[in-house]
């Protein structure tokens, strides 16, 4: 009898073997958790990963192109632009064709505006060019090379038929290029000419100001969370609704208080005026640059450095301290080997939360940013809703993007993402 | 409902195609604008009496601003909301190339002048796009602080250039329109030649660096109620903004500004009806507009901002402030006083120059 249980498999109780059966047990205890999750799970697909991963194929998509003009596309595509001359008739004719149909469905001036992006004039020339190609006649026309350079000589230069051929794959990387300073040129990506470039130092300036305000929020913050982890319950409380008051208030409100104070006829510049610190004709500027920016948003900000702090902070054991002190230590030695390390975890999680913020952030440095304190953010909104040109805002998105979770692993590498704690 | 407006109405609907019937009309709509005064206008002008007439229930949502992404964030989600939306001239041109506003035939789809002018001829240039219907004509000028600039107040738009009389910060809207064409023509080009030499690289070089003359004396605004907040605060000494917020803050808040009307900026805004809507709702909306830009509505709603009826046969019309109970037509922006130096702004050459310029002068604004 012994033999032959250890020769067998290991059966349960109804006979099936228990490694199976344990597998079964997991399945469904699997399975169940999965269910219990589900409905959120389907909830951020469906309304934040989808919505994100939508917009971030916009960057590279460009069927427009080859939708509306799909007969010029494949005529075009045999077609050297080094030769300096405009293509043959047959290009044209197909143009004509394509025009006929696009003007139908109104889709000529939106291709219009999608080429006016990487050609000056593009839009008002589709506009024009779809008015009168109704009154073309396909089958009894001869010259259509000569039909559209009347209704504009542009029609018969070089530049326009490049940027059609140039953006005809139904994918590209223009938008990407566009989005880091640079170009399709005839010879692949090229630089920008230096009056027009301007992402890779907004994208500059975003990090460096984030990181200035996470570095104030710290500063400021540390010892806000220190009284309140070891304070008495009742002061605690207390400052802790101060911390908190903020929060409850509109952003709006906030940003817009920072202006009356700040602004040369504030309240700061008229206390330093009245106070003869600071001459009535040179009051100091504060606002509508890189300071004011920094100043509001570290305001605004404080709170998410605060209380990450604070509750890491209120599990270290002030036993600790004494018994550093008891051993010899001075004030500072204790703090700095032994209470500061403890803290660090409170330190990570609330820098990683007002970094990745502020590197977002919008209004604040619409509103107080003036020309030198703007962030990459005001430029991706004006895309959206001013220029529609969604595919470089969704390019300038998807970089930003791909930078903080590139911050994020090298944050992992360097302090490690357990070390990080939001209390307990 | 009414029997003429009943035919009106049917006499839309059966131009638009539509079988349906005038009864055959929502009973309720979303109308989008700019809030705030301008808004304000519009309810008392149009909206309340609209729904006075036909009890038809108008829902305001005030996302003007955002108008052009969202109607093609609707549009392309297939669900669009709104039933008749306020934009400015150019915006209604880029929805009406994006197709997502609907082509409007002024002759049968709007009302005609009371002496029986066509709506055609009664709007004349400033039916700028087939999409569009013109409300009101407003313009970007400037207002100053008579406390703030001596015994010479500024009569000439180069006295925003002249930083040596008027020293003090000036406002100045934070993009490329309008302020290229003011920095051209204090550099010594002629009115007429400005779009000519903006339209070259050159040009807009020589725009950046007048411009850039002033540079750090300018604090830029990219909402129309900043000006207005600026000058009450002392903040800067003059600036630009929408005639509209300028009487606001000279007439309603009696703050010491006046206006420097010299170069002022014409422009239009007005309505236009989302494409892709249900027959019921387009019946609506096209009742709506027919009612809303009639000669004596587009009058009235001069009554309440200082903004001109884009009909000729509503100047005439045009009578005092419904509270303030002043004369208007002084402060409309088309007054043949205030309009003795004026530009419209060229629709065209902004559609066409409008991302490449703004590339420019953002990359100069950075630096």
């Amino acid at each position: 009898m012994s033999d032959q249980t250890t020769s067998g498999p290991v059966l349960a109780a109804d006979g099936t073997p228990l490694k199976r059966s344990l597998a079964r047990a997991l399945r469904l205890q699997k399975m169940r958790a999965l269910a219990l999750i589900a409905p959120l799970l389907l909830f951020v697909l469906i309304t934040f990963i989808a919505p994100i991963a939508d917009m971030l194929f916009r960057s590279v998509e460009n069927q427009i192109v080859s939708e509306t003009l799909p007969q010029t596309v494949v005529a075009l595509a045999d077609w050297d632009p080094t030769t300096g001359e405009a293509p043959d008739e047959a290009v044209y004719r197909a143009l004509a064709a394509d025009l006929k149909v696009a003007v139908e469905d109104k889709t000529h001036t939106r291709l219009g505006s999608r080429l006016n992006y990487e050609l000056t004039g593009a839009s008002s020339l589709f506009r024009k060019s779809g008015r009168k190609v109704k009154r073309m006649d396909l089958e009894s026309d001869t010259s259509f090379k000569e039909a559209f350079t009347d209704i504009d000589r542009k029609w018969g230069e070089v530049a326009i038929w490049e940027t059609i051929q140039t953006y005809s794959p139904k994918y590209t990387n223009g938008y990407f290029l566009n989005a880091v300073d640079m170009r399709k040129g005839p010879d692949g990506p090229e630089a920008r000419p230096e009056n027009q470039q301007i992402y890779m130092m907004l994208f500059g300036r975003t990090l460096f100001m984030s990181l200035v305000i996470t570095m104030s929020c710290i500063i400021l913050g540390y010892p806000v969370a220190w009284l309140l982890a070891n304070l008495p319950t009742r002061t605690s409380n207390l400052l802790m609704i101060l911390v908190l008051l903020p929060f409850w208030t509109s952003l709006l409100v906030r940003t817009s208080a920072w202006k009356v104070m700040l602004q040369q006829q504030g309240v700061i510049n008229d206390t330093l005026v009245w106070l003869g610190l600071v001459a009535d004709d040179a009051r100091l500027v504060m606002i509508n640059n890189q300071f004011g920016t920094i100043v509001a948003m570290t305001h605004i900000l404080l709170p998410f450095m605060i209380l990450p702090m604070y509750s890491v902070m209120q599990t270290i054991q002030p036993s600790y301290l004494r018994a550093a002190k008891s051993m010899g230590a001075t004030n500072w030695t204790a703090f700095w080997r032994v209470y500061f390390p403890q803290s660090v975890p409170g330190i990570g999680a609330g820098s990683i939360l007002v970094f990745i913020l502020s590197i977002g952030y919008y209004i604040t440095p619409e509103i107080v940013g003036g020309n030198t304190g703007t962030f990459i953010s005001n430029r991706i909104a004006y895309h959206i809703s001013s220029s529609l040109n969604w595919g470089l805002a969704a390019a300038l998105g998807a970089i930003l993007l791909a930078v903080v979770l590139l911050l994020y692993y090298v944050y992992d590498k360097i302090v490690g993402i357990d070390n990080v704690k939001l209390g307990g | 409902m009414k029997p003429l407006n009943l035919l009106m109405a049917t006499t839309a609907l059966a131009i638009a195609g539509g079988m349906a019937s005038a009864q055959d009309m929502t009973d309720e709509m979303t109308i989008v604008s700019w809030g705030g005064a301008y808004s304000n206008s519009q309810q008392k002008a149009y909206h309340e009496p609209y729904m006075e007439k036909t009890g038809v229930k108008i829902i305001n949502d005030e996302s003007s601003a955002e108008a052009v992404a969202k109607l093609r964030a609707m549009n392309e989600a297939g669900n669009v909301t709104w039933d008749v939306v306020d934009v400015v001239a150019s915006d209604a041109i880029r929805l009406c190339d994006e197709g997502l506003a609907m082509e409007i035939d002024p002759d049968t789809q709007l009302a005609a002048a009371p002496d029986g002018t066509s709506a055609a001829d009664d709007f004349g240039d400033l039916l700028v796009s087939e999409c569009f219907i013109p409300q009101i004509v407003y313009s970007t000028a400037f207002g100053y602080r008579t406390d703030l600039v001596g015994d010479t107040p500024p009569d000439d738009i180069c006295d925003v250039f002249d930083t040596e009389t008027y020293p003090g910060k000036r406002s100045l809207e934070k993009r490329p329109i309008n302020n290229m064409e003011w920095a051209l023509l204090c550099d010594g080009v002629a009115k007429d030649d400005v779009y000519d030499v903006l339209a070259t690289a050159e040009g807009q070089e020589q725009a950046l660096a007048k411009l850039d003359t002033i540079k750090d004396d300018v604090i830029w605004w990219s909402a129309g109620a900043d000006t207005p907040q600026l000058l009450a605060d002392g903040e800067v000494v003059m600036g630009s903004t929408y005639n509209g917020r300028l009487f606001s803050v000279i007439e309603e808040q009696k703050q010491p500004v006046a206006m420097l009307w010299d170069a002022q900026v014409f422009d239009l805004d007005g309505w236009i009806i989302p494409a892709g809507l249900s027959e019921e709702r387009k019946a609506r909306a096209l009742d709506y507009i027919m009612f809303a830009t009639d000669t004596q509505r587009l009058a009235d709603q001069a009554k309440y901002i200082s903004y001109g009826p884009a009909r000729a046969s509503s100047a005439p019309l045009v009578g005092q402030h419904a509270e303030l109970g002043i004369d208007m037509a002084p402060h409309m922006p088309t007054d043949p006083a205030n309009a003795k130096n004026t530009f419209l702004y060229n629709y065209e050459f902004w559609a066409d120059y409008r991302d490449d310029i703004d590339a420019k002068f953002q990359a100069w604004l950075a630096k």
